[in-house]
């Protein structure tokens, strides 16, 4: 039971806190060595964090499947866009697009989460696909009367995070050392990152997260013990949302472009293969989920195609099909041997334990 | 045993009906329980005890008649509202969270007296961290008076059957509630889990907790009842002390089945 009290930390641990926080400084340029694209494929991956964080509360915590999820990304992605563009003309900073894109999510988290309070399960998934696809065909289709969204073009020309003049798009020299723009990007993207898993850490520990996990757990009995499952549905909706607009604002911001082709089902489904894969409700779990698939699908891009020219001389099948393949069944292989994902809380481990000597 | 009606009244129902389709699960029930009594609720099954519990605690909403709790009425509420104006109840098929510890479990009963949002969780400030020890040490505390303190940690699937029990039970009690409705605490428990069962239920009521009982183990409700409602059919058919429901020839008939008698005087 960890409940946040204040300990002793022994110096071992600060001793392993100092080693991972070198290791993670010097990561962007490690990976710059194989190329400034790795370097974008790391910032994916704390992006993608975010993101299975945010669907972990609603998913892991709460028991609310939501398969609409990237709808909330969308949301966080066009706010930030619509704002920082040459679309309307509007260039407000990123520091109040942020917050703002949060804050849209967090509404349509609960515009979603109002209506679907009685649904569990099945019924719940199919309204939240459902939901994902009204987003992404408003998207796609907002583009008249009123040109809002511009349509299936998408918004171009997105301002990247600037203060002043300094843009973390450029390459620049801070203090001697060559920051490319990914690079730059990356220590913002880490320190959100670990903003948004302190911030979940915390939920999990506390009155609420338990509440979530009450209703998880069973609802009526949650409910006979004074848990008002309505606010605290709510609630779950809201926040898992509010860190999905992050997530899409961020997107908006290093890719300086977006349409609704990014936010389709297949990607909401992605960011559930790491919630679950990682193992559900468990912090940790989750973050190795997302790091994975985000970076499993491009190494095997980086070298299907040499090893088939070395094992055949000639490329049999294309990366790209290949790619999706090797990726689905190692899914598969995966769940069949770790159902409760690979790094589960150890209470579901303790779960499992007990399951297979019963 | 304190004669009934010197004592102010706790919860008084009053004509309470519920219908499912054409059954009558519950019709016209009226009962009053007093302030630190021990008041059983008996009959054979399907007479709509649970039915009772269920309508009170808010899951069903009654088709007629209201409830009086504590002087104010109990009309239209959630169970969540119910649990906190103080009725804190358990279930018949035990449900408890069932993959939290035990410790957990009982902090979750403690959600309804504290205050803690989002904002508390996030930046865990002084009052927020204050709360969580209170909750954590209050907890603690229940599980050692109902005696699974030794189980904190164990998740609630793997305690006995009799040590889920009394987790429900403090579960309940961490809502601090005026009223403890429990539904068969003693189902399924040998004689002598039955025997700690009977004194924790005891400490609960000397420790100012009125407590609504539901059981099918007779000897406990005779030894532990000030008084006994007995349903049938949804009806009630009998009020009043232990011995005297026990000699009522309404109560046999309902237990032993008054067909069986005609049919065997025909025979």
């Amino acid at each position: 039971m960890s409940t946040g009290h204040a300990k002793s930390i022994p110096p071992k641990v600060w001793g392993g806190v100092a080693l991972v926080a070198i290791a993670l400084a010097l990561l962007p340029f490690v990976a710059a060595l194989a190329g400034q694209a790795w370097v974008r494929i790391l910032n994916f991956a704390m992006i993608y964090i975010m993101l299975a964080l945010g669907l972990n509360i609603v998913v892991g915590f709460a028991g609310l499947l939501d398969l609409g999820y990237i709808a909330f990304y969308a949301v966080g992605a066009y706010v930030y866009a619509i704002l920082a563009s040459p679309h309307f003309g509007v260039h407000l900073p990123f520091w109040i697009i942020l917050p703002l894109g949060a804050a849209v999510a967090c509404i349509f988290g609960v515009l979603l989460g109002a209506p679907t309070l009685k649904l569990r399960g099945d019924y719940l998934a199919i309204v939240t696909l459902g939901f994902g696809e009204i987003i992404r065909i408003f998207l796609n289709n907002l583009n008249a009367p009123i040109n809002v969204t511009n349509g299936p073009q998408g918004i171009n020309l997105i301002d990247p995070f600037r203060v002043g003049a300094f843009s973390l798009a450029k390459t620049d020299s801070i203090l001697g050392i060559t920051l490319s723009g990914p690079q730059k990007y990356y220590y913002v993207l880490l320190l959100l990152t670990i903003g948004v898993i302190v911030i979940n850490l915390r939920l999990q520990n506390s009155r609420l997260g338990r509440a979530w996990e009450a209703i998880r757990e069973d609802e009526i009995a949650a409910r006979a013990m004074g848990i008002n499952t309505r606010n605290v549905k709510l609630l779950a909706f809201a926040m898992g949302a509010s860190f999905g607009g992050i997530a899409g604002g961020i997107f908006s911001a290093t890719q300086q472009f977006v349409s609704p082709e990014s936010f389709g089902l297949f990607e909401s489904i992605i960011v559930l293969a790491m919630v679950v894969l990682g193992g559900m409700g468990h912090i940790p779990g989750v973050i190795l989920g997302a790091i994975l698939l985000t970076l499993l699908p491009e190494v095997l891009r980086y070298t299907m195609e040499p090893l088939q020219h070395a094992l055949f001389g000639r490329v049999l099948i294309d990366a790209e099909t290949i790619r999706l393949l090797v990726f689905g069944i190692a899914l598969v292989v995966i769940m069949l041997y770790r159902p409760a994902g690979l790094w589960p809380s150890a209470v579901r481990k303790r779960e499992l334990e007990t399951g297979t000597t019963k | 045993m304190t004669p009934p009606g010197t004592r102010p009244s706790l919860l008084v129902a009053k004509g309470v009906s519920k219908r499912f389709g054409g059954i009558h699960a519950l019709s016209d029930v009226d009962f009053t329980i007093d302030k630190g009594e021990i008041y059983g609720l008996i009959g054979p099954n399907g007479a709509g005890k649970t039915s009772l519990f269920n309508v009170l605690t808010g899951i069903y909403d009654a088709d007629g008649g209201v409830f009086e709790f504590d002087g104010k009425p109990l009309i239209g509420l959630k169970p969540n509202q119910v649990a906190a104006r103080g009725i804190a109840r358990t279930f018949q098929n035990i449900r408890l969270f069932q993959n939290l510890s035990a410790l957990e479990n009982v902090m979750i009963g403690r959600h309804v007296r504290t205050h803690a949002g989002v904002f508390g969780a996030i930046f865990r400030n002084r009052a927020t961290l204050a709360e969580e020890r209170a909750i954590e040490k209050r907890a603690y505390e229940l599980l050692e008076y109902v005696g699974v303190a030794k189980r904190a940690n164990s998740l609630a699937r793997h305690l006995a059957y009799g040590d889920q029990r009394r987790l429900e039970i403090a579960r309940a009690l961490a809502t601090d509630p005026k009223l403890l409705a429990l539904d068969e605490p003693a189902a399924g428990m040998n004689a002598t889990e039955t025997q700690d069962l009977k004194r924790l239920l005891e400490d609960i009521r000397r420790d100012g907790t009125t407590i609504l009982l539901i059981e099918h183990d007779m000897k406990l409700v005779m030894s532990i009842c000030d008084r006994v409602l007995v349903l049938d059919y949804g009806r009630k058919i009998a009020e009043g002390s232990a011995s005297d429901v026990q000699g009522d020839p309404k109560v046999i008939a309902a237990y032993l089945g008054g067909e069986v008698t005609l049919n065997l005087k025909r025979a």
